[in-house]
Parts: structure tokens; sequence; C-alpha cells
């Protein structure tokens, strides 16, 4: 049997145990604790009855343990990872980020995984921009010129726990500085919008680009190849709406259906950040792997 | 005399009507006459409010800096107001902005089963000292129950009053009657309407709401505004001074600023066929514009759009759905 990396999953809210949930599928990956406030919630009873060890000492845990684990996801709030970031550095503990704290290497796998998996702190951007910014990138590089993106989400209103509601201004801003950064695009825009439609409706995403010549057949190629490489992580990620181009304005959608590990399949949202999030800690145990295996 | 207070929304909500292309030149003269007229709240910017100008629901003419600016000079009586949505706007590229450039009034909105995203937006106008209030959109979507208690959660977040809007033009008098005295009885703060005109009822309505104890009431001259238009002000000021009810709003003055409205106005509502679909299907009417559009590009019938729409429990912020039923549509039509 191959050796495994030992993790630990901060917050136990949606995110926190739909990770924990993907972790047990993983080979490299072996969640060693699960950490929260409060031992009564929901994802807390669910660690206990899946045999995880729990734990309600928030970050005093890894404080009084920094030896439990080499990789921990934060999936608490932006305002407690800013807490958090240093004392992890200082425990030499990796990080994947899944709040909007704008601290640790934005990740978004598809484009850069392998420069995150050597990262300290990575952040997971947001469920919007891991689902849009691959699609931007990609209309970016065809269209160098594109003068202007904008990506709309929508998310099922029950898939939005009260984090996710606390934090609309970090989701939007978080987004557009991933947009930014990973496009090279000056002009950007994040909207979000709660769906609560019943029954709940899959995550879906709108991108959209102002170009001033678009020949929509140079983008099929790209377009197609950039999500056959993100349904190798996401497999419910797909192209809802072809590439549409009107008034110099191109539009393609995406939806995202979950695995519907946590919570059911409408929550793409939850699935794509998650699943992310699994892919570049994977790829920081398998260097963490090579590293130990060539000492030994 | 009880006191009503007139919120303007003609050049808010009725910036829906020309795809958020209102002029500086327009909001100068319409809020000098606002001003002059003796309106209570003057709300001004993009149809969907601060920082929505986008691809997903229409590009404005001019930056909410400039629309505000502009407003702000007209203004000394006539308090400036501003839409917000959570999602769309921001606290602090947004919001800071606008109390900046001397915004007075915030009415903070969303769907009527979110209020709990409009929590840190209203605390955060409330600590700096400005009006706020909540608003329910969609109200028709939630029964009473849901609807109090959503807007309690507002008031609980320093909200100092809430407006339900009809927005889509579904309601009759009896449900108006039911959502206010409901609302009045719970909530300590103002209680408010805003209305649509899909089934000609927009003035009726808000004057039963005033009547079961609202003291806020949204309207737009010549009832300018998305699809079938928003309450009528002209009608409503006139039918309230006959009522005995205060708005402080000389009538003959609106009556003139309805007619600086008329500038603007490309095409003054009427009660067309697909407004009332809309309102009887219950989607948002300022999708109007936009289902047009795009059923006259996929060669598909309005109607049956906005009646897929209706299936689907669309809500402001999924115009991009439209393609989609448009698409589906035309492909079963072909």
């Amino acid at each position: 049997m191959t050796k495994k990396i030992k993790v630990g999953i901060i917050g136990s809210g949606n995110i926190g145990t739909d990770l924990l949930m993907k972790i047990q599928r993983s080979d490299v990956l072996e969640c060693e604790i699960f950490v929260g406030r409060n031992l009564n919630s929901k994802g807390m009873k669910v660690a206990n009855k899946a045999g995880i060890r729990i734990s309600d000492k928030s970050i005093q845990f890894f404080i009084d343990e920094p030896e439990a684990v080499d990789i921990v996801f934060d999936a608490t709030t932006a305002e407690f990872h800013k807490k958090h970031a240093p004392i992890f550095s200082g425990l030499g503990i990796k990080v994947v980020d899944m709040t909007p704290s704008k601290i640790g290497d934005m990740c978004v796998p598809a484009i850069n995984l392998a420069k995150c998996s050597n990262s300290y702190n990575v952040n997971m951007v947001t469920c919007g921009g891991q689902a849009s910014i691959p699609i931007a990138y990609t209309i970016a590089k065809t269209y160098p010129s594109v003068r202007y993106i904008e990506v709309v989400s929508v998310i099922a209103s029950k898939s939005a726990g009260p984090g996710t509601r606390d934090n609309l201004d970090e989701y939007i801003e978080n987004t557009e500085n991933g947009l930014k950064e990973l496009t090279g695009c000056e002009h950007v825009k994040a909207i979000i919008n709660l769906n609560p439609a019943d029954p709940s409706i899959d995550m879906q995403t709108s991108i959209f680009a102002q170009i001033e010549e678009c020949d929509i057949s140079l983008l099929e190629e790209p377009i197609k190849n950039m999500v056959e490489v993100i349904q190798k992580y996401v497999p419910g990620y797909k192209v809802a709406i072809e590439p549409v181009y009107e008034n110099s304005r191109l539009m393609i959608m995406i939806r995202v259906k979950g695995l519907g590990d946590y919570l059911p399949s409408y929550a793409g949202n939850l699935d794509i950040i998650n699943c992310a999030a699994i892919s570049v800690a994977e790829a920081m145990a398998d260097n963490l792997l090579k590293e130990r295996g060539g000492n030994a | 005399m009880p006191k009503i207070l007139i919120s303007d929304s003609t050049l808010r909500d009725g910036n829906h009507a020309v795809r958020h292309q209102l002029s500086r030149h327009d909001i100068a003269t319409y809020a000098e006459a606002a001003e002059d007229a003796g309106i209570g709240v003057l709300e001004v910017g993009h149809g969907n409010g601060l920082g929505a100008s986008s691809m997903q629901v229409g590009l404005s003419k001019e930056t909410d800096t400039t629309v505000l600016e502009t407003a702000r000079k007209q203004l000394s009586n006539t308090l400036l107001g501003v839409h917000v949505i959570p999602g769309f706007a921001t606290k602090e590229r947004d919001i800071q902005n606008a109390i900046d450039i001397g915004v007075d009034v915030f009415r903070i909105a969303s769907h009527v089963t979110e209020a709990d995203i409009t929590q840190r937006h209203i605390s955060y106008v409330r600590e700096k000292g400005k009006k706020v209030f909540g608003v329910l959109m969609m109200s028709h979507m939630a029964n009473v129950d849901v609807l109090v208690e959503e807007a309690l959660k507002m008031e609980y977040y320093g909200a100092q009053g809430v407006i339900i809007m009809d927005s889509a033009g579904t309601y009759m008098p009896s449900d108006v009657a039911e959502r206010i005295t409901a609302l009045r009885a719970a909530l300590e703060g103002v209680v408010g309407f805003h209305g649509h005109n899909n089934l000609s009822l927009a003035v009726t309505n808000s004057l039963e709401a005033i009547k079961c104890g609202a003291s806020m009431i949204d309207g737009c001259a010549k009832g300018f505004g998305a699809g079938a238009g928003n309450t009528q002000l002209e009608p409503l000021i006139a039918l309230c001074g006959r009522l005995g009810y205060d708005t402080g709003v000389d009538l003959y003055k609106m009556l003139d600023a309805s007619d600086v409205a008329k500038t603007f106005i490309d095409e003054i509502p009427t009660i067309a066929p697909t407004s009332i679909i809309s309102g009887l299907s219950g989607v948002f009417s300022g999708f109007l514009k936009r289902v047009e559009v795009v059923s006259k590009e996929f060669k598909v019938d309005p109607r049956d759009v906005f009646l897929r729409l209706g299936e689907l429990k669309v809500v402001a912020g999924q115009e991009d759905m439209i393609v989609k039923v448009a698409i589906e549509l035309s492909k079963k039509g072909a």
C-alpha cells in the first residue's frame, strides 16, 4: 500500500464536511483531524461517525500538535484565515485556503497546478472563479486584445451556507483578483446571484468578453481542451451554451453538477472548489512523498 | 393627515425601460423638477442599482459616480436615494463611493427569501449614519409568514423600514392588503410598497397599501419603468390629496415634472400583451425588453418564453436564462 500524506480540516461547515468525504476517496491523502468550534455541529457528527478524530479547539489544536499533519484545508472564513495563515506558516504546515482571504497564491488547477503544488499557501479563489477563470484564460490566450471580462455565477440558495452569504463582497473581490491575475485582463467584473428556485438549480456560470473581432470557430478547440482538463478533477463540469458572439460580446455558459457527496448534486459550486482543492493537495502530497521517498 | 413618503424611482427603475441609457442631462433636468415638486426621495442609477452596469443586465450610459454627482447638485430638500443589491454592489467599492458623493438613502435589496445577504450592507450603511431601508423583491414568491420573517431580519440588521416589491405586477388589492397588514403588525419601522402595472392595478394597489398602514410608496413619472411600467406618480399623488394623505408633493409641479420626463421616455408604458403574460406568470417585468429582442432573434413567441421562465421560477439577475429558453424553444419549434 502506498503511504498517504496526513491532512487536517479546519472549519466544519458545508465546505469542510464535503472535503472530508472527498479525502476519504484519495489515494494519497488521509484525514487525520477534523477541527471546528462545536462538537455538536452537523459536520462534526458526520466526521465522528466516519471514525475521524475530531477536535473543538480550532487553531489551538494545530499549535498543540504541530506534527499531526503536513497539509491543512482552511474552510473557515476570510477573517479567520487572516489570523490562521501566519500560525500555519510558523508551524511549517502547508495550507489550502478555501476562503476568499486574498493571502495565498491564486490557484486554479487547470491553469497553474504545477506551480501551486510547490506553494506554502494556496488560495482556491472562489467557486465562481474555479468555474469561470479557466474559460476566461482560454479566451484571453486566443484573443489577447480582449478588453473586458465579466463572469456571472448563479448558485442554488440551499447550497450557500451562512459563511458564503456573509462573504459576498469578499467573493466578488477575490473572483475579480483571480480573473485579473490569471488572464492578464485589467478590466473585469464578477457578479453572484443566489437562486431560490425549487427544485434547486445546478450551479451555472456565464462568461462574457468584449472582443472587437471574434471568430468563434478559433475558440472551439482550445475550449474543448480546457474543458477536458477540468473534467479530470471536476467530472460534472460542462459547457451548457457554446460560445455565442454578437455586437462585440462573446458569451459562454458553463454548468457544474456536483458529485453529491455532502450536499446534493445541485451544489456544483461546492463541488468545483473542493475538487480543485483536492487536486492541488494531491499534487502537494505527491511532491512530499517523492521527497520522503528520496530521503529514505 | 397621515404622512406618506413618496420615493420616486423614475431615474432608477425607469432606466430599465431605456436599457440604462439615461444621460446626465436627463438626470439633471428631472432631478430639478422633482426637487421643485417636493418629492421625498429621488432614486437614481442603473435599473439594478449600484455596481450593476454589466453585460449580464445591461451596461449604463453613465457611471454611478456621474449620475449620483449630477443628481446631488440639483437636490436640497429631496433626499438622494440608491438601490443596492448585494452580489452586484460591494460595500467598499460602491456603497462607500455613494456615501462620499452624498447619497442620503440606501435601499438594500434582495430576493424575498434571501434577506440574510443584506445583513452586512445594511449594518454598514447604518454605522455610517445614513438612512437605510430593506427591499424585498419578487415578494409574491413567498407566503405571508416567510415575507414577514424576512422583513423582520432586515429590521434586526438595522433597516429603518422595509419595502415590498410587486416586481412582476401580479398582486390583486387583496394580496397587498394581506401582506401590508401583516408587516404593519410585525415591524416597528416604515412599511413601503412598490407596485408594477402589468395588470393595471399599480395605483389601486398602492392606495390599498396606504389604507393598510404603508407610509412609503414608490412610483415613477408617467409610470416610466420596465415592461408595463411602475405606479404612475401623477394620479397617485392626485388621489392621495383627494383621500386626505399628505405626500408633501405639489400636484401641479408633479404634473410639470412628468412633462420633463417625457423628454427622455421613448415610449410611454402601455400594458402590452407580453406584460399581461408577465403579470400572470409572475416573472420580473425587467426581463421584458430582453425577452422581446431575444425572441425575435431566435424566432420564438415571447409569450412562450415568459411562461417557460415562469415555470423555471427565474429571478432577477438570471437574464442569461432568456437566451437558453429561447434556444430550447426554437429547437422544439424547428
